[in-house]
C-alpha cells in the first residue's frame, strides 16, 4: 500500500489549500484508494486548516464518497424513473438477495459491493446496471447470474 | 471527398460494443486494403437507442442499426466489397419515423460529428458564432438573445436574455458564468447526450455568454456519474484553447475567457443554483435564501450567471441565424425547440427534439412510435422528474409549452418524459419520487425534511394495504403546506407527483385503500402470486421469465406458481399478456 501521508500531501500540492479545492481533492483521494481513508482526512484537515468534522460533513452529504473500502467490483444498480418502471427495484432486490448484501455493503469475500444510483442517465436501455464502468442494459432477472459469474470466474477467493 | 463510416459511440452505444464495432471496421477494411478510402468517425449518441447505429456515407447514405461487432465482417463484405446492402441490419421504417417528425437544432451535430475532433465541429460551422459575437457589441448580443425569447431549458423557464442582463448591469471586476450540467432528474439524459456528442456547442455558448455579461471565468459543474461527458469536455476545452477560441485574448479581440470543470459528487439538490455554488466553493450543497440572487451575489460573492447545458447549446444557433429565426419556431411564449428524453414503456427510447407547442400525443405516437407492448394500455406520461407530475390519457393533447404544462400541475422540467402503461401503479410512482426527494433533501428546512418523510410513510402504508381515508386527507393537507413553506425548488415541487396522481388517478388510491387491490399488480403486499386458470392461455411466457424456477409449466398446461421457490419478484406479471396472474 502506498503511503497515504505522502500521497495525500502530493494531491494537496496539486489542488492547493483553498477551501474550494476540498471536493476535487477528496475525489482524487477516492480515485486513489477507492474510499477516503481516515488518515487522509486528518492530513487534509491540518493542511487546509479546517476541522475534520467539516470534511466529514461534506463526505457524508455527497453520495459519491465512501468511508469504507468497497469490494473488488462495484455493482451500481440504477434506480432512475425509467429503470423503476422497467423493473429496476426488483433487479436491485434480486441482486441484493443473491449476494446477501444490501446497498452500500460489501460481500464477505470482498468481491462485490452494491451501490444504488439515482440515475445513470441511460434510460433508453433500462433497467441498467454498471459494473466497474461497464454498462449492462435491458437486464433480465435470469441474466443476473451470468453477468455476476463473469466477475467471479478468474478471481481468487 | 472521402467516404465516411459513422459509428455511434455514446454511453448506450458503448454498452452494446460500439468501440468494438468501430475497431472491427478498421480491421476489416485493412484486410481488403480499403482503409484509405474510408474515414471512420466515432460520433456521440444519435439519439435513438438502437444499440449500435452505423452510417455509411459513400455515394449515398445508408444506415444500419442494432449492429453487433460480429456483423461488421458481413457488412463490409456485402456493402463495400460487393456493393450490395446488408439487409439484415438495415434501418427500418421505425427508425426513419423516429427522425422524420423532429426538428433538430440543438441535436444537429449529435451522431454526425466526432466529438473529440474540433475539425469536425468547425466543418459544421463551429465557432462562427463566437467570431460574430466578438465583432459585435455586448448590447447587440444581449438584445439578440432576449429577442429570441429563449427560456432556460433546465426547468425554470426564465428568460435567458433577462437573466444575462441582470449580471451585465452590475459593475464588478470579476463575474462568473456557470454551466449547470448536474443533470440529476432521474429519467433525463439530454444534457449527457449533448455533452457527449457535441461538447464544443456548449463551450461556444459559454464563451458568448461570458462575453455578453463580462465574465472571464467559467465553470462547468458536471455530474460525476457522467465520466464520458467529462472526458470529452476536457478534450474539447484543450482543443478550443489550441485553436484560440478559449484562453487569453480570444481571436485578438481583447476578450479572455477560461474554463474549469468541476465534477459533482452525487447530490441532486446541487442542481439548485445556490446549492451548486456552495458545492463549487467546497461546502455541502445547501440552498440559501434568495435574494441576493446569484446574478448579484453568487460564486465567491461575485455576480454569477448559471445556465443549463441545453440553453447554452442553443445560443450559437441564435447568434448565427438571428433572433427572428429562433422566435419563429415554437409558440409565442415558448420559442424554439425542446429536447425530450423519451423512456419507459415506449417503443423508441431516445432523444427527440421538436418545436415547442407540439402535443404530447404527437411526440409519443410520432417519433416515439407508440407503446412498446401494443397489447398493453397507455396509462400516464410523467413529465419533469421528481418535481413534475403524471398526466393521464385525457391530457395527452396538451401542447408542450411552459404555460400549458404548468396548468396541468406537472412542469416542463428539464425534458424527461417517461411513458407508463397499465402495468405501472400510480401510487407506487408517487412513492418512488417521494423516496427520491426524501433521500435527496438537504435537511435544512423542516417542511421538506420532515413533511416529505411523513408523506412517504403514508404512501408506504397505502401500498402495503394499511391505508385509510384519513391518509388521503393528510396528503391533501400536507402537500400545499410543504410547497408554500420550503426554501428551495426541491421542497417547493416535491409534492407534485402526489398531487397529480391524487388529481388524475383517484380511483387507484381508492382501490388500494378500500379494496386492498393494486390494479397494475405492482404493490406486492396486495398480490397473491397465483395463476388464474380461466385466464391462462398456457403460452409459457411467465415460465420463461421466472428467474427462480418457481413457475411450473408444460406445453398445453396451465402454469402454476410454487410458493416455496417464489421470491415475489413479479417477473411473471410483467411477462403475462393476459392478466392471468393475481
Amino acid at each position: 500500500m502506498t503511503n497515504i501521508n505522502s500521497k495525500t500531501k502530493s494531491l494537496i500540492n496539486k489542488h492547493g489549500t483553498e477551501k474550494s479545492a476540498l471536493i476535487p481533492l477528496l475525489q482524487d483521494v477516492q480515485t486513489e484508494y477507492e474510499y477516503v481513508p481516515k488518515k487522509a482526512i486528518d492530513i487534509i484537515a491540518k493542511e487546509l486548516s479546517i476541522f475534520p468534522v467539516e470534511i466529514y460533513g461534506v463526505l457524508t452529504f455527497y453520495s459519491q464518497f465512501k468511508l469504507n473500502k468497497p469490494g473488488k467490483h462495484t455493482i451500481r444498480v440504477c434506480q432512475g424513473t425509467a429503470c423503476h418502471v422497467m423493473g429496476g427495484k426488483v433487479l436491485l432486490d434480486n441482486i441484493s438477495s443473491k449476494l446477501g448484501i444490501s446497498d452500500g455493503e460489501t460481500t464477505e469475500d470482498g468481491l462485490f459491493s452494491i451501490e444504488r444510483v439515482a440515475c445513470l442517465g441511460t434510460c433508453g436501455i433500462a433497467p441498467v446496471i454498471e459494473i466497474d464502468g461497464k454498462f449492462y442494459g435491458k437486464v433480465q432477472l435470469n441474466e443476473v447470474d451470468d453477468i455476476l459469474n463473469q466477475y467471479r470466474g478468474t478471481d481468487e477467493k | 471527398m472521402k467516404n465516411k463510416i459513422l459509428v455511434c459511440v455514446g454511453t448506450s452505444g458503448l454498452s452494446a460494443g460500439a468501440d468494438k464495432v468501430a475497431e472491427n471496421f478498421e480491421t476489416e477494411l485493412k484486410k481488403i486494403n480499403r482503409l484509405n478510402d474510408y474515414k471512420i468517425v466515432k460520433t456521440g449518441d444519435k439519439g435513438l437507442f438502437a444499440d449500435v447505429i452505423v452510417e455509411i456515407i459513400d455515394s449515398k447514405k445508408t444506415t444500419y442499426i442494432n449492429v453487433k461487432p460480429k456483423d461488421v465482417e458481413k457488412i463490409v463484405e456485402s456493402h463495400i466489397v460487393n456493393n450490395e446492402l446488408y439487409k439484415r441490419r438495415l434501418a427500418n421504417e421505425n427508425y426513419t419515423n423516429f427522425f422524420k417528425n423532429q426538428e433538430r437544432i440543438v441535436l444537429k451535430n449529435c451522431g454526425v460529428i466526432d466529438p473529440e475532433q474540433i475539425d469536425d465541429y468547425l466543418e459544421q460551422g463551429g465557432y462562427e458564432a463566437v467570431k460574430k459575437t466578438l465583432k459585435s457589441s455586448q448590447e447587440y448580443i444581449l438584445k439578440e438573445v432576449t429577442d429570441s425569447g429563449l427560456k432556460g431549458r433546465g426547468g425554470g423557464g426564465f428568460l435567458t436574455g433577462i437573466k444575462w442582463g441582470f449580471a451585465k448591469k452590475i459593475e464588478n471586476d470579476t463575474k462568473y458564468l456557470i454551466c449547470n450540467a448536474d443533470e440529476g432528474d432521474p429519467g433525463a439524459f439530454m444534457d449527457r447526450s449533448i455533452l457527449e456528442s457535441d461538447p464544443h456547442a456548449v463551450l461556444e455558448g459559454m464563451i458568448i455568454a461570458g462575453y455578453t455579461i463580462g465574465a472571464s471565468f467559467g465553470y462547468i459543474y458536471c455530474r460525476a456519474e457522467y465520466p464520458l461527458a467529462i472526458k470529452r469536455l476536457n478534450i474539447a476545452i484543450k482543443q478550443a484553447k489550441e485553436n484560440g477560441f478559449l484562453g487569453e485574448n480570444i481571436l485578438n479581440s481583447g476578450f479572455s475567457f477560461n474554463l474549469k470543470i468541476k465534477a459533482g459528487a452525487g447530490a441532486f439538490v446541487c442542481g439548485e443554483e445556490t446549492a451548486l455554488i456552495g458545492s463549487i466553493e467546497g461546502r455541502r450543497g445547501r440552498p440559501k435564501p434568495r435574494p441576493p440572487f446569484p446574478a448579484v451575489k453568487g460564486l465567491f460573492e461575485k455576480p454569477t450567471i448559471i445556465n443549463n447545458v441545453e440553453t447554452l447549446a442553443n445560443i450559437r444557433h441564435i447568434i448565427n441565424n438571428g433572433s427572428k429565426w429562433f422566435a419563429s419556431k415554437g409558440t409565442k411564449d415558448s420559442t424554439g425547440t425542446k429536447v425530450f428524453a423519451l423512456a419507459g414503456k415506449i417503443k423508441n427510447t431516445g432523444l427527440v427534439e421538436v418545436p415547442m407547442g407540439t402535443t404530447i400525443k404527437e411526440l409519443i405516437y410520432g417519433p416515439g412510435g407508440g407503446l412498446k407492448n401494443k397489447r398493453k394500455k397507455f396509462k400516464a406520461v410523467q413529465l419533469g422528474g421528481p418535481s413534475g407530475g403524471c398526466l393521464p390519457e385525457s391530457l395527452i393533447d396538451t401542447p408542450i409549452d411552459f404555460a400549458s404544462i404548468n396548468k396541468t400541475g406537472a412542469i416542463m422540467g428539464s425534458g424527461g418524459m417517461i411513458i407508463m402503461d397499465q402495468d405501472t401503479c400510480m401510487i407506487d410512482i408517487a412513492k418512488y419520487f417521494l423516496n427520491f426527494t426524501v433521500a435527496e433533501s438537504c435537511g435544512k428546512c423542516v417542511p421538506c425534511r420532515v413533511g416529505l418523510k411523513r408523506m412517504l410513510e403514508v404512501l408506504e402504508a397505502i401500498t402495503d394495504g394499511k391505508g385509510t381515508q384519513e391518509h388521503i386527507e393528510f396528503l391533501k393537507e400536507m402537500s400545499p403546506t410543504i410547497k408554500e413553506t420550503s426554501l428551495c425548488g426541491l421542497g417547493q415541487t416535491a409534492p407534485n407527483p402526489i398531487l397529480t396522481t391524487l388529481k388524475y388517478f383517484p380511483e387507484e388510491y381508492d382501490e388500494h385503500i378500500n379494496q386492498k387491490k393494486c390494479r397494475a399488480k405492482v404493490c406486492e403486499k396486495l398480490l397473491e402470486f397465483t395463476v388464474i386458470p380461466d385466464k391462462c392461455t398456457k403460452c409459457g411466457l411467465c415460465f420463461k421469465a421466472c428467474p427462480t424456477d418457481a413457475l411450473e409449466w408444460k406445453k398445453g398446461e396451465v402454469a402454476y406458481i410454487n410458493k416455496d421457490k417464489c421470491i415475489e419478484c413479479k417477473a411473471c406479471y410483467g411477462a403475462c399478456n393476459f392478466d392471468a396472474i393475481k
